[in-house]
């Protein structure tokens, strides 16, 4: 790729939303006023610094950032190449990176007088940051979840519901994470004026995705100066690596080296039983083709009547049929390479992490770590990985357990 | 002058509301959304909202997204869609079918053929919910210039600043959406109705119909009275979930569209 092109990757997106062909506002005309509105919002906030001074400090004493930039002895010793560093957002208050993007949009929220709050989840990490913040500043917060992801992670629907959040189980088309999505747009058409809708990834109408990598961008912009410090000034990571559903924990890393030459950048999609198989994936990219959802036009799994398929994969964080827009857009450019790893690799790795760097990845990032350790072996001492860990995996072990046949009783 | 001017323009000369009821295409089956879809005209009906089968139906209620659901296990697609409104045209060269729906089947299928194959099957304007002014350069721009109505919905939220932008690159008619919310939800109100319709029809010529809420001949006509006509959608997809044979459905429909028409 020609060296001139750097510059421009991160003035994205346009005034019309798009990153390229990518993105946009596919949106009803109830929704689309608000939109212009949360956009305006947003707009003054970014260089507001009474704004970032409010999340500086809530980052810093209620999340716990800077999350460490961590150098894994072991796995760069057991893989025998790359020198091998975790970004460690799954210490984040929550037990994932979701918190980062959640606090913002609670936090415009606020400023723009909206007094109840909507999100979907899949996984439930999204629904717990949000029902979390919603916690700590008094809102109503409704949560919508597939029903079949509200039977997988137990543990989560409880914890939203501690925290005060009423989690509907989404019953709808096939009641799965593009399901709760399709609902909480349902209920904010209806409840347009005083409901805000926070999305969890880098997907839905502009302004969401740029907003949302805007707020997940501290994970990258930390990884940066932590690893001068450690490795000396200026010194840059050769590869960054994380793992995509609907991509914001990837994008939060990516972002800020996009304008780098020398940064190999790699997202990992979720292969479910392989990509070759019959659709049984969620890997949008590599097994998807361009197409219309929710708000914005993205690599999407869909049949050849445009109608949209349900993803696979072990791990309901990454199980959605599409992709964040500047995902795609940087698929198409070539800024980026995208990977799959099947849910036997991710299973695979989850257990290398535990056994070598005691440390329980969820099985979100387990899919980076599975192509971290594809690569890392061939690659020279010198040669600086950093993978994003953007999630830990207590509320996978039920899951996992099952996978390696333990016979484990869940706490209900 | 589309099929859809010239419906509006004749019942304007009759001094008559309009009435559109909306189907879902393949819905329960090809064969018995096509007997139906024949007898909306003689049941009344004066624009048909032809429904096009949508796996992710985001602006609809339960009673719409299930009729898109039986419709796509049943096997329908956008092609099979144009071909139900290619059989009723061998048979009615005269009422308009708007095809109602979603943008990624559209998308998929590709504007241009989308358009040319919409043409020859009869269909006479779209109405593509996700498709707000914005992203006119879509479809919008590219189905007028095929000759194509594109019908834009209007919304409690769309609000002065706003309403000439939505007015713009609007033909056909303006779809009135009464309330803030999903299809089959909520009930429309004609006081609320009213001035709206009238702030609307200050700023176009085109005809404002009004839809979302509507599901009796005494609300059908409510609401007419106070617009140039009215959509009732889920009521009548209610009663082929229910699995109501044809005429039944279409004596409901009857009533739904005398209630309009007395308005």
């Amino acid at each position: 790729m020609a060296n001139d092109l750097f510059n421009s990757f991160m003035s994205g997106p346009d005034e019309k939303g798009r990153f390229g062909i990518f993105g946009g506002r596919f949106v009803s005309e109830t929704l689309m006023p608000l939109i212009l509105d949360l956009e305006a919002e947003y707009e003054k906030a970014k260089t507001d610094d009474s704004f970032w001074a409010e999340m500086d400090d809530l980052w810093q004493h209620y999340v716990g950032r800077p999350s460490p930039l961590y150098y894994a002895p072991r796995l760069t010793e057991a893989l025998g190449g790359a020198k091998i560093y975790l970004k460690r957002d799954e210490l984040n208050h929550t037990g994932a990176h979701k918190i980062n993007n959640v606090l913002g949009q609670i936090i415009l929220a606020r400023r723009m007088g909206k007094t109840r709050i909507i999100a979907e989840t899949g996984a439930g990490q999204h629904g717990v940051a949000t029902a979390t913040v919603c916690a700590r500043f008094g809102l109503k917060c409704v949560v919508y979840m597939g029903a079949h992801d509200v039977e997988r992670q137990a543990p989560n629907v409880f914890r939203m519901r501690l925290l005060g959040a009423e989690v509907v189980p989404v019953t709808s088309g096939r009641g799965t994470l593009k399901d709760a999505m399709n609902d909480a747009l349902r209920d904010w058409v209806t409840n347009v004026r005083d409901t805000f809708y926070c999305i969890g990834t880098v997907a839905g109408p502009h302004p969401y995705p740029a907003m949302v990598r805007d707020f997940q961008s501290i994970i990258g912009k930390e990884v940066r100066w932590q690893l001068a410090e450690q490795e000396g000034e200026g010194r840059l990571p050769d590869t960054v690596i994380a793992a995509i559903g609907g991509g914001s924990n990837a994008m939060g890393l990516f972002y800020p080296f996009l304008d780098d030459p020398s940064v190999n950048i790699i997202g990992v999609e979720a292969g479910g039983k392989g990509v070759d198989m019959k659709m049984e994936h969620c890997a949008s990219l590599t097994g998807g083709r361009p197409g219309v959802l929710h708000g914005n036009r993205t690599y999407l799994l869909q049949d050849d009547d445009g109608q949209i398929l349900e993803g696979f994969s072990i791990s309901a964080g990454l199980d959605y049929p599409g992709i964040g827009p500047e995902h795609a857009w940087l698929h198409d450019i070539g800024r980026a390479q995208y990977v799959s790893i099947t849910d036997k690799e991710a299973l695979e790795a989850f257990q290398f992490c535990c056994q070598q760097e005691g440390i329980i990845p969820a099985l979100e990032p387990s899919h980076a770590l599975a192509h971290v350790m594809k690569i890392a072996p061939d690659l020279p001492k010198d040669h600086i990985i950093v993978m994003n860990m953007c999630g830990r995996g207590d509320k996978d072990i039920f899951t996992v357990a099952r996978h390696l046949g333990f016979d484990m009783e869940e706490s209900d | 002058m589309t099929r859809i001017d010239a419906k509006f323009a004749a019942l304007k000369d009759q001094g008559k509301k309009g009435f559109v009821a909306y189907v879902m295409a393949g819905d329960p089956d090809f064969d018995t959304s096509l007997e139906i879809v024949k007898g909306l005209p003689g049941a009344g009906v004066d624009v048909i909202e032809l429904g096009l089968p949508f796996t992710d139906p985001m602006a609809d209620g339960p009673t719409i997204q299930k009729a898109g659901q039986r419709a796509l296990d049943g096997g329908m697609t956008l092609k099979k869609t144009l071909a139900l409104a290619t059989e009723f045209r061998k048979g009615d060269d005269t009422t308009p079918i708007v095809l109602m729906g979603y943008y990624n089947p559209i998308y998929s299928h590709g504007v241009e053929t989308f358009l040319t194959d919409a043409k020859a099957a009869g269909i006479d304007g779209l109405i593509v919910v996700d498709l707000p002014p914005e992203e006119d350069d879509e479809l919008c721009l590219p189905a007028q210039a095929a000759g194509m109505n594109f019908i834009r919905l209007a919304t409690p939220t769309t609000d002065d600043r706003r309403l000439p932008k939505v007015l713009e690159n609007t033909s056909g008619f303006v779809y009135y959406v009464s309330i803030t919310g999903i299809t089959g939800s909520a009930e429309a109100q004609a006081t609320d109705v009213g001035p709206e319709v009238a702030r609307i029809k200050a700023k176009t010529d085109l005809p404002v119909i009004v839809g979302f809420g509507i599901n009796s001949p005494e609300k059908s006509q409510a609401i007419a009275s106070v617009a140039d006509g009215a959509v009732v959608g889920s009521a009548i997809v209610g009663k082929i979930a229910e699995g109501k044979p044809v005429a039944e459905v279409l004596d409901f429909v009857k009533t739904l569209a005398d209630g309009a028409h007395r308005a």
